[in-house]
């Protein structure tokens, strides 16, 4: 039988190129964004001086990052700027901005993605991208680490980057390894980077310390001493950052380290400025109206809709009022959101008036495009049902409309689950037996009857219950249900429940709370708790 | 009193289907014809026999509906039964095992704080495409729920052909343009083939004090497993027999 070549080729498919993480380390991120907020080169004008970046912790100030002037004059970071200042008199200071690192690190996150197709963020000053089977348009991992270094070095940012198969690898080369250092799939990566610190597997500090009074040193050292000895001395650390034999391993890629990637998202925006601030409603409502239907055509052309909106309202004098709408499904109709946002914006205080309207869709969905006039549909055919919820959470609050979903309890109150209404739900193994009749109305709260007769097996023959005494001509049971003991405490009590109807033809649901003599208390009481058709 | 029959000629441009509630040929009241209107239905707090009648005639009235051919998929549209918060204080919420089993997946609870909101909300649901059926429960006579209110509700029901069964618990009979309005109590069960002793299938007493198009009347309506049937009044020390036929007699 002669093989087809492309049907065999088809039926083995060819292995997934390895996998190649690059990581970057932005080694002087704090000290370099300040630098290129004053505007200067390297080692010039305001460089040119020891410059310290400052934090203020509970101790009194403390050094975050130093530039290389001030790292030359022996100012080093992480001492306290009293201690560094007996150093360095001279030594000049300006605040450290650790949220305004990580907002342009997740800047460069996105701006890393034209090396690899996904980047993740690793903070406070590092990087991670996925390269692998992309060098080749790059000429080459040699070349596109030279790349990467150009043009961070053209950004003013220092860099350093390494290519290895884990994300480990990558950090510790970055870290500790030569100068764009490429760590290659058929390598023995054991030996390769045996001769780095043990700082570099990402420990925390106690954990180093640990392994530094060990002497153990280097990473070849932890590769010496038999792993059982390593497994019992590190037996209690769960989490992979103080746990030295997890980092080796997902340095070597014997276990997976999942990453987060980064996703450039861009909410949706819209925004009015007025010239003669707002103070009125309908005029209010007017630019809620145009916000809405900019916000339409901005998600149409998306192929979005709205699950979540914002509309934020600046005041002219510097207050801002922000109203939330959740929408039941993706929508875009600008009459629905000029709608939903009307109740919401009665209580709002114009003051002075109000000076800009922002509207922003923080949560959207795909929405494929659909017919357009809503409202007026709506008219003749009437609302759709997420509209409808929507309609009914705006006025009543999202707790007020809900569905009851089946839960796996035999308490009758505990077998029902208020979820809301358009959520998909799950379908539970087992469900109400058949031959179990149930009430067709649960009380909140069971409610105490006063057995006025009981027959002397035990069921009453005439209650009082709400003021009106009940006799009772039929009854069926008892069905026991006894306490969830692996959730409640052990003196909680049984039920027997009756369903019975009385003279008038009434039908209830009544239980007696315990049994005589069971320990639990006192002589049982009895409840009404559910109301039958 | 306007006695539209069924054979309305077709040429009128009205199907009969379009109407709020097509009867049956001589005036009479029949749970198993289709209904797209506003009924009321008036029963003591202490029971739940309003709302069993209630949900009773509405799966009767929406098994008499007449069915297109993308209908012929099993009826998958969600209900809604909206309470005010006295109705949920005298007569409980809802309970998902005890609702009829192709009604409980399907349900939309809406639990107003007053009868305003609860108003709204029966004619946000009337005037929803994608409902069932609106079931409404209200206590007592409020202010909200005067004769302009429920004349809103019957419009929007009629306009959007989507049935409203109102409840009014513990209510005094007041000015009311439902175009059904029953006044309901329980009535002995039937009996069971295997325990004469226990509660059988519901029974109700009916009273459609006042309708549109119909005659009023009396019945004792019972819901079994063949489904709704409205019977002549039976004494309350008078029970039903077991309406299953016996085993093994065919």
């Amino acid at each position: 039988m002669c093989v087809n070549p492309i049907r065999s080729r088809r039926m083995a498919p060819p292995d997934p190129p390895p996998r190649r993480i690059l990581a970057v380390w932005l080694a002087r991120l704090a000290v370099d964004r300040w630098r290129l907020s004053e505007g200067c080169v390297p080692g010039e004008g305001a460089d040119a001086l020891p410059v310290a970046l400052v934090a203020e912790t509970a101790h009194g100030p403390r050094i975050a990052a130093t530039n290389a002037a001030a790292r030359a004059a022996g100012v080093m970071p992480a001492t306290m700027l009293a201690d560094a200042r007996a150093v360095c008199p001279e030594v000049e200071t300006r605040p450290s901005d650790p949220a305004g690192d990580l907002a342009l690190l997740e800047n460069l996150a996105t701006w890393v993605q034209r090396w690899g197709p996904w980047s993740a963020l690793d903070p406070p000053d590092g990087l991670l991208v996925d390269t692998s089977g992309v060098a080749h348009l790059f000429g080459g991992e040699r070349a596109l680490l030279a790349d990467l270094l150009a043009r961070f070095a053209a950004r003013g940012l220092t860099a350093r980057a390494a290519i290895a198969p884990t994300a480990g690898g990558a950090w510790a080369l970055a870290h500790y390894g030569p100068d764009a250092a490429i760590l290659a799939p058929e390598d023995d990566a054991r030996a390769r980077l045996a001769g780095l610190p043990v700082a570099a597997l990402r420990l925390d500090d106690d954990v180093l310390l640990i392994l530094r009074r060990l002497g153990l040193k280097r990473l070849g050292d932890l590769e010496g001493i038999a792993r059982d000895a390593l497994v019992r001395r590190f037996r209690n650390r769960r989490s992979a950052a103080a746990n030295p034999l997890v980092r080796m391993d997902q340095l070597l890629g014997r276990v997976p380290e999942p990453l987060v990637p980064v996703v450039a998202e861009v909410a949706p925006l819209v925004q009015r400025r007025v010239s003669e601030p707002l103070r009125h409603r309908a005029l209010l409502d007017q630019v809620l109206g145009d916000l809405a239907r900019d916000m339409a055509r901005l998600l149409e052309g998306r192929a979005l809709g709205a699950r979540r909106l914002e509309l934020g309202l600046w005041r002219v004098d510097g207050e801002v009022v922000v109203r939330r709408v959740e929408l039941a499904a993706a929508t875009r109709d600008p009459a629905h959101i000029a709608t939903l946002f009307g109740p919401r914006l009665d209580d709002v205080d114009a003051g002075f008036g109000i000076e800009t309207i922002r509207l922003r869709a923080s949560w959207a969905e795909p929405l494929a495009l659909a017919q357009r006039d809503f409202e007026a549909a709506a008219e003749h055919h009437g609302t759709s049902l997420a509209a409808c919820v929507d309609r009914l959470v705006v006025r009543l609050g999202a707790r007020a409309v809900s569905r009851p979903v089946a839960q796996a309890s035999h308490l009758p109150e505990r077998a029902q689950k208020w979820r809301p209404p358009l959520d998909p739900e799950h379908r539970l193994a087992q469900n109400e037996f058949a031959f179990h009749a149930r009430p067709l109305k649960l009380l909140d709260r069971a409610e105490p009857i006063a057995v006025l007769y009981a027959t002397p097996d035990g069921l009453p023959r005439r209650f009082r219950w709400r003021g009106t005494v009940h006799e009772v001509a039929r009854a069926e049971g008892p069905e026991r249900i006894a306490p969830e003991w692996w959730r409640e405490k052990s003196t909680v009590r049984l039920r027997d429940y009756y369903r019975i109807e009385d003279s008038a033809g009434r039908r209830y649901w009544i239980y007696r709370h315990g049994l005589i003599g069971d320990g639990r208390g006192g002589p049982p009481e009895w409840f009404l708790q559910g109301l039958c058709a | 009193m306007i006695h539209t029959p069924i054979s309305l000629p077709e040429s009128a441009g009205i199907s009969a289907a379009a109407l709020p509630h097509p009867l049956t040929a001589r005036g009479e009241w029949s749970p198993h014809v289709p209904f797209a209107s506003h009924a009321e239905v008036f029963a003591p707090a202490a029971e739940a026999s309003g709302a069993g009648l209630a949900l009773g005639l509405a799966r009767a009235a929406l098994a008499a509906a007449p069915r297109t051919a993308e209908d012929e998929v099993e009826d998958r549209r969600a209900w809604l039964w909206v309470q005010d918060a006295a109705a949920i204080r005298l007569g409980g919420r809802p309970y998902r095992p005890g609702l009829p089993a192709d009604l409980r997946a399907r349900l939309v609870h809406v639990a107003a704080a007053k009868p305003e909101d609860a108003l709204f909300a029966l004619e946000e649901g009337v005037r929803c495409r994608d409902l069932a059926f609106v079931v409404g429960e209200i206590a007592g006579n409020p202010r909200a729920l005067d004769f302009t209110a429920s004349r809103r509700l019957v419009l929007a029901a009629e306009r959007h052909g989507i049935a409203l069964w109102l409840i009014r618990l513990g209510a005094a009979r007041d000015l009311g343009a439902a175009r059904l309005r029953w006044e309901a109590r329980a009535a002995p069960s039937a009996q069971t083939r295997w325990n004469a002793h226990a509660p059988g299938a519901p029974a109700w007493h009916a009273e459609l004090f006042r309708a549109r198009g119909v005659r009023p009347g009396t019945w004792t309506v019972r819901e079994d497993v063949a489904g709704l049937s409205a019977g002549k009044p039976v004494p309350d020390d008078v029970r039903q027999p077991d309406p299953l036929p016996a085993h093994g007699a065919a």
